[in-house]
């Protein structure tokens, strides 16, 4: 690349650039400058003003509104991250080491999983959690997230193990070692990356989600985005205190994404471009 | 894996089964509900029932809104990663700003994009900024449509569509092979076009009465919404493609008199179709199932922004009628699978070969 300094072309460039990251910014700098708001002076023609005095308040009464739905969203994430992101390493180790006759056809199937819209297995899964008496609570949410979860996971892994050596499992299995061991001792300790791109992935993919959420648990069992949709769903609403929430609920993902944006890219990548 | 039977093909039996019973109404919710088999009933009747016009609105908007995405975020993304290719000052920045939107939740986004385009505020009126007048559109409580057809035609809209899309296909393949294009799509194209017009009214009507559906206003807000949240995501797929293209080939692309424009259009972009095919495969599928924004955003509010994925919701859960709430989720699944298996089955066949 030349050197361009102040040409027409570099000057449209760097314009559209500020453009485009204003509209892009835009939404963000409305939700904090609405939630320091005192209730009073959110008024939709000085909407885009900044506020005279800092009202913090917001803040906790959001906080104190969604703790609940806060925690269990963190339980949730938590359990549900861990259980997908170790059973999806077994079966993408199975996929890329274990092949057997038929296992690209099994595994053409199970990414079929990821695809489906989830409306068409949401009844049948409602019907099942009820039957299993674990509807309406978090373990039934749970184990939804980590049943639908694996597709993507085992599919992260599986590229992520292709890159491991045949070989040397191989040698190990002509040394005796087993499934499990070759697993344990080979396997796991190699794979500390995909187990970080695939559980940012997976906690960002089930902190946000929503439609189950809503469907599958009760009021006290609400994830953080069915107790934001419940308190910004109001018409009488003052808007200081959803956008409050809302900043709230995005820290946790926000915080991710900044912190180790990197992952969180590689995992966005694989989800979508494979090979 | 037997978990993924069970939860992915068992339950898609299920709902199709569901789809066609009577399940539905008071002592729904029984732990073993009254359940009657009445065949293809229920889509009948979403077809062509006297009340189920709210579902053929949902279907065109999904439609016009699939293909609005589309256009938006992929052209949106591809144009910001071909900015950010050119490696400005500030580049790593300016990627976090524009994705940062992806890592949001729809509720999160939707929340604070109704209040921006609320009617007499946020985005309407920014022009008081600079001087002008403020807007005065509904964006999101807009009942006003436009491209509206009645569902009467339905078929022979269908019809002239095709025949508008093969013409199109025949025209722009005319300057690779000329012959196969007119044999294959300009014909073809015409004849179908001319035939829905001489005899068009030889086709059945599609319902027994006349029923106005178009693209809703008000889904447009929907829209910029979206294309917001998701163009970071088709960016940063371009830009890794671009990264993967060696500097060599563009180096010898410039030598052979390409611009920077034709680099893009005849290199880089033809080189980076299967991410192009991704974009759309992944998109589509996102706006099929696009539920959780709709729902922040105008909620069960504003019917004519209806998506059938928002309709399966409330049938099913607010209204208790899980036969006809199972008979949409079907008719999603289908449209979803149309596209999804044979990209699922040529990435199959890819790993075979490779």
């Amino acid at each position: 690349m030349t050197a361009r300094k102040f040409s027409p072309g570099s000057v449209l460039l760097y314009g559209t650039l500020a453009l485009l990251a204003l509209f892009f910014l835009m939404p963000a700098y409305m939700a904090v400058v609405t939630a320091l708001k005192l209730p009073a002076d959110i008024s939709l023609p000085t909407a885009w003003e900044f506020p005279e005095t800092l009202n913090w308040a917001s803040f906790s009464q959001a906080i104190d509104l969604l703790r609940p739905a806060f925690v269990n969203s963190i339980i949730l994430t938590l359990s549900a991250t861990a259980g997908s992101t170790v059973l999806g390493s077994l079966n993408g180790y199975v996929f890329a080491k274990w092949k057997f006759k038929g296992s690209e056809v099994v595994f053409t199937l199970f990414l079929f999983g990821m695809f489906i819209p989830y409306q068409v297995i949401l009844i049948p899964l409602f019907q099942t959690l009820r039957a299993m008496h674990l509807y309406g609570g978090l373990p039934g949410l749970i184990l939804a997230h980590v049943v639908y979860g694996l597709p993507i996971t085992s599919l992260i892994f599986r590229n992520f193990y292709a890159q491991i050596p045949t070989a040397l499992i191989e040698s190990a299995r002509l040394d005796g070692a087993g499934f499990f061991s070759i697993y344990l001792r080979i396997v796991f300790p190699l794979s500390v990356p995909g187990f970080v791109v695939t559980s940012l992935w997976q906690f960002t993919q089930i902190w946000n989600e929503f439609l189950w959420g809503i469907c599958l648990t009760r009021h006290a069992d609400n994830p953080i985005t069915v107790g934001l949709a419940q308190l910004a769903g109001g018409q009488a609403v003052s808007w200081n205190l959803p956008m409050a929430g809302s900043i709230m609920a995005a820290v946790p993902v926000l915080a991710i994404y900044i912190f180790l944006g990197r992952y969180f890219i590689r995992g966005l990548l694989a989800g979508s471009v494979k090979e | 894996m037997v978990l993924i039977g069970v939860f992915v093909y068992g339950f898609i039996g299920n709902t199709v089964w569901t789809s066609m019973t009577d399940w539905g109404g008071s002592g729904s919710l029984a732990l073993d509900p009254e359940k009657h088999f009445i065949g293809l009933d229920n889509y009948v009747d979403l077809f062509t029932g006297f009340l189920s016009g709210g579902f053929r609105q949902d279907l065109v908007n999904a439609v016009y809104y699939s293909l609005m995405l589309l256009g938006g975020a992929v052209g949106l993304g591809m144009f910001i990663a071909i900015l950010l290719d050119r490696k400005p000052w500030g580049e790593g920045f300016l990627r976090t700003v524009f994705l940062y939107p992806m890592s949001l939740s729809f509720i999160v986004s939707g929340t604070i994009w109704r209040w921006l385009l609320a009617p007499q505020g946020g985005v309407n009126v920014l022009p008081t900024y600079a001087g002008l007048k403020p807007l005065h559109f509904d964006w999101l409580s807009s009942t006003g449509a436009v491209l509206v057809f009645n569902w009467q035609h339905l078929f022979s809209v269908l019809l002239y569509v095709a025949a508008f899309f093969m013409i199109l296909l025949g025209l722009w393949g005319m300057r690779h092979d000329p012959r196969k294009a007119i044999r294959r799509w300009l014909v073809p194209g015409i004849v179908v076009g001319a035939a829905t017009w001489l005899f068009g009214g030889l086709l059945p009507d599609a319902l027994f009465m006349e029923e106005e559906h178009g693209f809703n206003l008000a889904t447009l807000g929907i829209i910029i919404a979206t294309i917001w949240q998701y163009s970071g995501y088709t960016m940063a797929l371009y830009l890794a493609g671009f990264n993967g293209i060696s500097q060599d080939l563009r180096d010898a692309a410039m030598l052979d008199g390409a611009g920077e424009v034709g680099y893009y259009r005849h290199v880089a972009i033809p080189m980076l179709k299967p991410i192009t095919i991704s974009a759309v495969i992944i998109l589509s599928h996102i706006s099929l199932k696009m539920f959780d924004l709709i729902f922040a955003m105008t909620g069960p509010d504003n019917a004519e922004t209806g998506h059938p994925a928002l309709t399966m919701y409330l049938t099913t859960f607010r209204a208790n009628d899980f036969a006809r709430g199972a008979a949409i989720a079907v008719v999603l699944f289908l449209v979803a699978a149309t596209f999804i298996i044979p990209y699922l089955v040529s990435q199959y066949k890819q790993r075979r070969r490779g």
